[in-house]
């Protein structure tokens, strides 16, 4: 049976790790090298590494981190961020990544998509979606609304449907991050989760607002996902990803325990 | 004035001619990465004549079934797979390589290299089952093979695949659960191949990989 993934994920920028609290006040909490090596031997199914680096002369920075990275781990991992062109992809995929993630730039360009999964297949194409929960209208009728720069803009874009374009345009896959649970720690967005993995048939990684193991297992179980994303919880050592897993085992969700 | 090479180091070089069989078919990166951390230089190339002085092939790629048999076909890279599989030297399929060495795959109705009888199919789509099969699954493998020793048996390999091989029974190593149980792990003779990515799925994948390269190719049946 197929496991559900646990994904610690490591926001970088100007090659070191930081965690934001709502994209805000970013604290450095290391070097990204050495935190995928731990993450490797503590057991995450995979990792996602996101580039917040502001310019982009600098995206070199991140090209070498994604090659000493592939070097260290072996296991899949994602680079999103940054990621506007096919050019992007190629560099971040042929420095070692398994999977690149597109948001703001497939929302303001689609054809990235479908060029991406073209040129390098679906299964490496992510499509990241930064989601806010708004007043049901005509033109958001899921009252889930596509946002981007960190949530101070709406696109007046529905996300179920926006979710559904994406898989027709040749995604392999979907990062869904509530910009309303991100950093809060007090649990996913379970009916916005459910509501996405149920509507698309590849799969869905929740995120944004774990805290505790419990808020996995119930975003894994009532909200559908395939796989979660976590960060500040181990980031900070508050739990190591075995503590989660052997946590969501015993419940009957299918983790990987032996590594 | 040169020193001559002495026998033994020729004798070393010709012994690990491994070679990565480079069709356009994805991205090679990890598979060379993995194969460098247990400290071996494989060879990645598109030329048949490399192909055929390999003494030892791993043949990988993800994509569609249609681009990659073309591409096979246009490098001439075909012949030189059955060549080597003829000659009796250890190959190594992974994902895409896993599937299109049997005779057909339904992914753009193609015919492919032959050699292992059997099919390649679609998974299922079935309520709950998402398609691509992504992440990780374990495999029931169902005999000893010198490929798959000391892998304990909840250990977990990293699959992303929509289709899979169907070889004859008795090709059949391993079987693994996503909607129905379907082959993840077959081989013949000297040819054992995996629908999961060894080069990907941590310590055990690993493992997998120096199996390999110290596997002689004896058959298994």
């Amino acid at each position: 049976m197929l496991s559900k993934r646990i994904i610690p994920c490591l926001d970088v920028r100007d090659g070191r790790t930081t965690k934001g609290i709502k994209f805000q006040n970013n604290v450095d909490i290391g070097d990204p090298v050495a935190m995928a090596r731990l993450y490797y031997e503590a057991g995450a199914d995979e990792l996602v590494f996101y580039d917040i680096t502001a310019s982009s002369d600098r995206r070199d920075i991140m090209i070498e981190v994604v090659r000493r990275v592939a070097a260290e781990i072996f296991i899949p991992f994602s680079v999103g961020g940054g990621i506007r062109t096919l050019q992007d992809m190629r560099a971040v995929l042929l420095a070692g990544a398994e999977k690149v993630s597109v948001n703001s730039a497939a929302i303001l360009n689609p054809a990235i998509i479908s060029q991406g999964a073209q040129a390098f297949g679906s299964q490496c194409i992510v499509l990241g979606m930064d989601v806010k929960r708004v007043a049901l209208s005509r033109i958001i009728p899921s009252g889930y609304e596509m946002v981007i720069h960190g949530g101070r803009t709406p696109m007046g874009i529905d996300a179920l449907w926006w979710a559904q374009e994406a898989v027709r345009l040749g995604a392999g896959e979907i990062c869904l991050n509530s910009i309303d649970a991100d950093g809060t720690q007090e649990g996913y967005e379970l009916t916005l989760t459910r509501l996405i993995s149920e509507a698309v048939p590849i799969p869905v990684i929740a995120s944004g607002g774990a805290g505790v193991p419990d808020h996995l297992y119930q975003v894994l179980t009532v909200g559908r996902a395939d796989a979660a994303l976590i960060a500040s919880m181990v980031h900070y050592g508050t739990y190591t990803i075995q503590e989660i897993k052997e946590y969501l085992g015993p419940r009957g969700v299918p983790v990987r325990l032996t590594w | 004035m040169l020193t001559p090479i002495p026998d033994i180091v020729k004798f070393s070089y010709y012994m690990s001619r491994l070679v990565v069989i480079d069709y356009e078919a994805g991205n090679l990166t990890s598979v060379v990465r993995s194969l460098k951390a247990l400290g071996v230089a494989g060879k990645v190339t598109q030329d048949p004549r490399v192909v055929k002085q390999a003494t030892r092939l791993v043949f990988p790629g993800v994509g569609a079934a249609g681009k990659a048999m073309a591409t096979l076909q246009r490098l001439g890279l075909d012949q030189a797979l059955k060549d080597c599989f003829q000659a009796g030297i250890p190959i190594l399929g992974i994902c895409l390589g896993a599937q299109i060495i049997l005779e057909h795959s339904e992914e753009n109705d193609t015919p492919c290299l032959g050699l292992l009888p059997g099919r390649t199919r679609m998974l299922p789509l079935k309520p709950g089952i998402k398609i691509p099969h992504m992440g990780w699954n374990q495999v029931r493998f169902l005999r000893s093979h010198p490929v798959f020793q000391g892998l304990p048996e909840t250990a977990e390999y990293y699959f992303v695949h929509s289709y899979y091989p169907d070889p004859g029974e008795t090709m059949v190593l391993g079987l693994t659960d996503h909607g129905m149980e379907f082959p993840s792990a077959l081989g013949r003779r000297n040819l054992v191949a995996t629908q999961f990515h060894p080069e990907k799925s941590g310590r055990y994948g690993l493992q997998l990989l120096k199996n390999f390269l110290s596997w002689d190719g004896s058959d298994v049946e």
